[in-house]
């Protein structure tokens, strides 16, 4: 059973649908209980990041987050739930995040090393480019994912960025570390490409693993 | 490197797909469920549902279609038609659309993008900008009420409003091109394109697939959207995409 985390942010219908089209049960809630029990989490996110860490904080939902965490049982940000897992955002000046990933959210300068301007939002289809084996990985092909954001983690400054994709820079688009991962595109928006890592996901909480079993799942 | 999107628009009345008749393959043409995957399964980068209904009971199926829609389609949609307040965006963004397309209502009252920017984010706030030539003033004018009311307003500068406001995505409708099938409104795309930081859907006139490498080559367009030729089949998803690509532009 995977929770899905309502913070007041995102879109939490789409990412219920898209698990329940796997057919993965899942329920959304923002009761501790309901969610410490759940055998992985999903942190969705739409919106800003100063926003959603006021009432990640201001719901005692940083402190349970960091405790799930603890215990090894999976853990999954999307878009702007991925960048909350870093340390901190400039998106309205310095705001610190749950910190259970080293690295800074940063914005996309719209203009690129020629000195001309493109388009801010990163908003459409662009092609991930594997980095580092995964069990979120396994079995899928380099293809194309959707993504919408203005903020970015710089795949170029960043050890936990397990797939990137290109965009003037290099964009994490998949990151993770032991049993904490974050995709920066929209999963339950990038149809069968979409849906398969997603899968991959939902497979680390069936075996009901710790940390331990996903080193030794990556390393086979 | 970031792809140029296909979308195809369903036109949405009572909650019943329009047009789209030509679809022997379905088991009902009108459903939008069924449209809707069907067109996510030939590669549709995005779809947008446009809500011409004239009740207000038309309207409030709108939100069912959408739940349905939300629960079955894994590529995002907009809705657009109709949407006249924050509380209209609230009911259509919650049933599970990804975005939400403004109008009429945010030429009557700009503030509503910025209210809708502000509550949800510019991402899921698309402005629909309805264009047509008009010689005394050498420029585009603004339309509204369905291409039926000619306003004050210049494109170009109502395009940079809307975007300063908070519109993450500009979709522009070419009158003068529409229905014609002579391809898009290159000159206005680009001109559109060129004058925002958002990206542009360029919409009207497509009327074969290979209309639309133009659009994104010389008339800039981020995305480019069509009704008709998919729904009549007069080309597909597939072999728009297929057209495009070999015009050398990246594309899913």
């Amino acid at each position: 059973m995977i929770g899905i985390i309502d913070y007041g942010m995102g879109n939490l219908f789409s990412v219920e649908k898209a698990l329940e089209r796997l057919g993965v049960e899942a329920f959304i809630s923002d009761d501790h209980e309901r969610l410490r029990q759940a055998d992985g989490l999903i942190l969705p996110g739409v919106g800003a990041f100063k926003d959603a860490m006021d009432l990640l904080n201001e719901n005692g939902l940083t402190k349970m987050i960091h405790e799930y965490v603890q215990t090894g049982k999976p853990f999954l940000g999307i878009c702007l739930g991925m960048q909350l897992l870093f340390e901190s955002s400039e998106e309205n000046g310095l705001t610190n995040g749950l910190s259970l990933l080293p690295g800074k959210v940063i914005r996309f300068s719209g203009v690129d090393r020629k000195g001309e301007s493109y388009k801010v939002p990163h908003m459409g289809w662009n092609k991930l480019r594997f980095d580092q084996d995964s069990p979120l990985l396994q079995g899928v092909d380099e293809d194309y994912v959707y993504f919408v954001h203005s903020f970015y983690v710089d795949a170029d400054q960043s050890d936990v960025v397990l797939a990137e994709a290109n965009y003037d820079v290099n964009v994490a688009a998949v990151v993770g570390k032991e049993n904490v991962f974050g995709m920066q595109f929209h999963p339950e928006k990038s149809s069968v490409m979409g849906m398969q890592l997603l899968r991959n996901f939902t497979k680390l909480t069936e075996k009901g693993s710790t940390a331990d079993e996903f080193y030794n799942l990556s390393r086979n | 490197m970031l792809t140029k999107r296909i979308i195809p628009c369903l036109d949405v009345k009572e909650g019943r797909v329009v047009k789209g008749i030509q679809f022997v393959e379905l088991r009902d043409a009108g459903d939008p469920v069924e449209l809707a995957c069907f067109y996510d399964e030939q590669g549709a980068d995005e779809l947008v549902f446009l809500d011409i209904s004239a009740s207000h009971e038309g309207r409030k199926t709108m939100v069912e279609v959408v739940k349905a829609v939300a629960s079955e389609l894994a590529i995002p949609f907009t809705v657009g038609g109709g949407i006249n307040s924050l509380e209209d965006m609230k009911r259509i963004l919650r049933a599970g659309a990804d975005k939400v397309s403004l109008n009429t209502a945010a030429v009557l009252r700009p503030e509503l993008i910025t209210e809708g920017a502000n509550f949800y984010g510019s991402q899921c706030i698309v402005v629909a900008i309805d264009a047509k030539y008009d010689e005394e003033i050498g420029t585009w004018r603004v339309y509204t009420h369905g291409g039926r009311k000619a306003t004050e307003r210049d494109v170009i500068s109502w395009a940079k409003e809307a975007v300063e406001r908070g519109a993450g995505e500009l979709l522009l409708t070419s009158m003068d091109a529409d229905g014609e099938k002579k391809g898009f409104n290159i000159a206005l795309t680009k001109a559109v394109s060129e004058a925002v930081t958002v990206p542009v859907i360029a919409s009207g006139g497509a009327g074969n697939a290979d209309h639309f490498a133009e659009a994104f080559l010389d008339g800039k367009a981020d995305a480019a959207l069509a009704a008709s030729i998919f729904h009549y089949k007069e080309t597909s998803v597939a072999e728009v995409k297929e057209s495009v690509k070999q015009r050398g532009v990246c594309i899913r």
